[in-house]
């Protein structure tokens, strides 16, 4: 065990280390100059420019930009193109071009907000797709199967803002059950936090629960035509227990490493339903990052996203094996 | 008293004399096909019958029936069954249910997946102990282990923690076999419980049933294709062919003095271990020069592997093999599951690159050539495989898959390919017009044909058959020996069969090579080997073949026990 997670550490640093470089290389090879943008597009004069570039180091070579880069992240590094010197603590990822806050502050700051929409979401979206997809397998052919898998079918191919809006319309405008969601700190408000959460968590597993229904209506009748089903039914177990115990423990198990990979890769891939929303998660942060050229939030965010879908990836393996013992760790 | 009294019924002095299964004009019709068609039979308390049919006899469609298992299948059941007091064809499904496991439980065929890989074996003995007597879990879990020691598995208690993969093959039936007893049912069902079986366990396990009849008193309803089988387990036999019973009677009646004429193919059709060979055709003088000869050839695969370069374990599957096949022969190889046996078959016609030793090939060694210098040989070395269902392509024509090494020698003239394949498919047997047809539109007999022409199709001269019977039926199974032995005459083919059959080796081999744990442990003359072995492991491999006579079984039986009980 000791020796397996070595191994994966020791991958997982290789994989991140590769993923930095190459964002740092697509970011210097596309045009646009980001001091340009920080100095503002008229008013600026060259030997301002000039300043703001020393000021964020772009002055120098890329491999140098990129070697402070991982010195800050794993020591620290201190700032000191202007007046001030500013030092930056050990996982250090920079400041803002655009605002001059540090990324590592920004990316705690839009991390509660990504993980609570996501993971509220996750929930929802894989207890109705596999609550739909053990009923269509059981009623498989009948009217429930049928209706099971056209809705939610339906769902997977809807754009998530055009039932966003719609559940906004209802819910807010119509209804007015709900306020217009915003925002709310778990640890501030729990209550508020999930009122403001549960349309957003809706839309999102409307379009997500399809997969689900899916793999679990496949997988369940896959399991349900295995001998030891057959040897269950043969020794008087109700069917109840039958299916409980031994046919959905079958059937859900290969659910473990698309569900953990799914959740790692929503952290930064919900952006439409933040905007839509008015949530300042990762993915809405991403976006701007991009546009504004803003190389150290890029990286960050990408980094962050990156180390998650590795971690993922090695806990779902873990999982897995605990959930079924033939497979070992190699 | 009406149906449902089972518990109540149990132990009753009235259930002494009415049987354990009464049975009365059962009929089964799967859509389109009628499995079982008015069967009627009944089995006393403690008696054991044996039903004997091959595929599609509807001999196991029978045994499910019995404890209600087609229902919500779209199998149409009628007739009358009725198990331990309870008519299973009129009981509401909540009286079948309470039946099943404890008054008569069900051994099935395939003991690797017949338990559930997610939880402990000896959780799943006491899930269905706890389920039919509501006790404890604490009185359920030594229950578990209790009958897991009853039934051999040793150190139960520790045993019963792990999980099925961790048992062996026959560690698994016997762990089957334990849940089926766990409640002490009245009737005991099996379901071709040893055909997965190495041959020796196959004999354990038998043996196994044989002691808990008598302990227990349980009757036993064995189903199986296997003569062999029935010989030693059974009072009574019951013969069935196509969803009819076409024969019943003791035993040993059947099997010396068939009546039917069914039973007497079956039986005739049966490779006789104890019977030399009589399907050679004219033997011929088989020179000692060798057409291959294997040289120390060793097959290691890595087990697992390191996080560093280097030191790899490895498991070797092939451990140091030298053995000559002479031109002409035909050399069986012997082996269990495990033994090396077909890693060896696949290395003679080099599908598998030796890790060691020679394979010398006509004076050549083949063993590391590389793939273009071994092209001119691929001709010569051909292979007939064991499953005819997955060894053909389903989405090509049979014509197509047989004319394929004639493509690959580069042939391009279509009339010349279709008239040679044409040919092939006549000389094995089957219509040459078929040559359009895929392989789902053949039998298993004819698809093992099919594979046979496209080993022969460019007249090789060594001709590995793996396993190449074991999935058919015995009369099929003989047709085919049959077939190979024509070719092998006619084309002064050098055959090399592999088989873990040791009767079907017997009747085909002029020399046998038996193979134990990656090492050749015997070779010689094929009636050497099977009449005076010289190593005790061929011995006991030949003690545990079931034999057709039933005094004779007992013998067995009784030496096996005394053998277990000296060792």
């Amino acid at each position: 065990m000791a020796r397996y997670l070595l191994k994966r550490v020791l991958g997982a640093l290789v994989v991140l280390l590769v993923l930095s470089a190459v964002v740092y290389l697509i970011f210097y090879a596309l045009p646009g100059n980001p001091a340009q943008l920080v100095c503002g597009p008229k008013t600026c004069q060259a030997d301002q420019l000039h300043r703001i570039e020393v000021g964020l180091g772009l002055d120098q070579p890329i491999w140098l930009q990129y070697w402070h880069f991982l010195v800050g992240i794993v020591a620290g590094r201190t700032y000191s193109g202007g007046p001030e010197v500013i030092h930056c603590a050990a996982p250090c990822l920079g400041y803002s071009y655009q605002t001059g806050e540090p990324v590592t502050g920004l990316l705690l700051d839009r991390l509660p907000v990504s993980l609570s929409l996501i993971v509220g979401g996750f929930v929802i979206w894989v207890t109705v797709g596999v609550a739909l997809g053990v009923l269509s397998a059981l009623r498989r052919g009948r009217a429930v199967d049928r209706i099971a898998t056209g809705l939610t079918l339906a769902g997977n191919s809807t754009p998530v803002f055009l039932v966003g809006l719609l559940l906004l319309i209802v819910f807010c405008v119509y209804l007015r059950w709900l306020p217009f969601p915003g925002y709310q700190a778990l640890t501030v408000n729990p209550l508020l936090w999930a009122q403001n959460l549960i349309l957003p968590w809706v839309a999102l597993s409307v379009v997500s629960a399809a997969v689900y229904t899916r793999l679990t209506r496949t997988s369940m009748l896959e399991t349900l035509s295995e001998d030891h089903i057959r040897t269950f039914r043969a020794y008087g177990l109700p069917e109840r227990r039958v299916i409980g115990r031994h046919a959905l423990r079958g059937a859900l198990t290969p659910l473990i490493t698309i569900g953990t990979i799914d959740l790692a890769t929503s952290l930064t891939g919900t952006t439409l339903t933040e905007s839509l929303f008015g949530l300042p998660g990762l993915g809405q942060l991403l976006v701007s990052s991009v546009r504004n050229i803003d190389l150290p939030v890029v990286v960050g965010v990408t980094l962050l996203a990156g180390a998650v879908i590795v971690v993922a990836n090695a806990a779902a393996d873990v999982l897995y094996s605990v959930a079924d013992r033939r497979v070992a760790l190699a | 008293m009406s149906t449902g009294k089972t518990s109540a019924a149990v132990g009753t002095e009235s259930t002494v004399d009415t049987p354990v299964v009464s049975v009365a004009d059962l009929s089964i019709e799967f859509p389109g096909v009628r499995a079982v068609d008015g069967l009627s039979f009944e089995l006393a308390p403690g008696a054991a019958l044996g039903i004997v049919g091959e595929s599609g006899s509807g001999k196991s469609a029978t045994a499910l029936a019995l404890l209600g298992l087609h229902h919500g299948t779209g199998a149409r059941v009628s007739g009358r069954i009725t198990v331990a007091g309870t008519e299973v064809t009129a009981a509401t499904p909540e009286q079948v249910r309470r039946l099943r496991g404890a008054t008569a439980a069900m051994v099935f065929q395939d003991p690797m997946s017949a338990l559930d890989p997610y939880f402990s074996v000896g959780s799943q003995i006491a899930e269905v102990y706890r389920l039919h007597t509501g006790a404890t879990k604490q009185a359920a879990r030594s229950r578990a282990i209790e009958v897991l020691d009853h039934v051999g598995i040793p150190d139960a208690a520790r045993r019963a923690g792990d999980f099925p993969h961790q048992f062996s093959g026959g560690q698994r039936q016997r762990a089957l076999i334990a849940m089926a007893l766990a409640c002490e049912p009245r009737l005991l069902i099996a379901d071709e419980p040893t055909t997965a079986l190495d041959v020796t366990v196959q004999a354990q396990i038998l043996d196994l049933l044989h002691q808990l009849r008598a302990e227990t008193g349980m009757a036993l309803l064995l189903v199986t294709h296997d003569l062999g089988v029935i010989a030693g387990t059974v009072d009574d036999v019951l013969v069935m062919q196509h969803g009819r019973s076409v024969e019943r009677g003791p035993v040993g009646r059947v099997l010396a003095a068939p009546e039917h004429p069914y039973t007497r193919d079956l039986l005739a059709a049966v490779p006789r271990i104890d019977a030399p060979r009589q399907l050679s055709l004219a033997d011929r003088p088989t020179t000692p020069d060798p057409l291959v000869r294997l040289v120390d050839v060793r097959q290691d695969f890595p087990a697992g592997h390191g996080l560093l370069p280097g030191r790899r374990r490895t498991v070797a599957a092939v451990d140091g093999v030298t053995l000559d096949v002479r031109r002409g022969e035909t050399l069986g190889v012997v082996g269990e599951s495990g033994s090396g046996k077909t890693t060896l078959a696949r290395m003679m016609v080099r599908l598998l690159r030796p890790t060691g030793g020679r394979v010398e090939f006509d004076g050549t060694d083949i063993g590391q050539l590389p793939d273009r210098r071994l092209a001119p040989y691929r001709r010569d070395l051909q292979m007939v495989f064991q499953d005819p269902i997955s060894a053909l392509n389903p989405r090509r024509t049979v014509g197509e898959s047989v004319a394929d090494p004639l493509r690959a020698a580069g042939i391009r003239d279509e009339r010349r390919i279709r008239d040679t394949v044409r040919d092939w498919l006549s000389r094995v047997g089957l219509d040459p017009d078929r040559y359009d047809a895929y392989p789902h539109e053949f039998s298993g007999g004819q698809r093992q044909r099919i594979g046979i022409a496209r080993a022969l199709v460019r007249s090789p001269r060594l001709v590995v058959c793996d396993e190449p019977v074991s999935a058919l039926d015995v009369s099929t199974q003989a047709q085919v020996i049959e077939l190979l032995a024509e070719l092998r005459a006619e084309l002064d083919l050098t055959l090399v069969f592999v088989a873990h059959d040791l009767a079907v080796v017997r009747q085909v081999s002029d020399r046998v090579a038996v193979m134990h744990h990656g090492r050749l442990v015997e070779l010689a003359d094929a009636e050497t080997v099977y009449t005076d072995p010289q190593q005790t492991y061929t011995r006991e491999l030949i003690a545990a073949v079931p034999v057709l006579d039933p005094a004779l079984a007992a013998e067995r039986r009784a030496e096996r026990a005394a053998l277990r009980a000296a060792g």
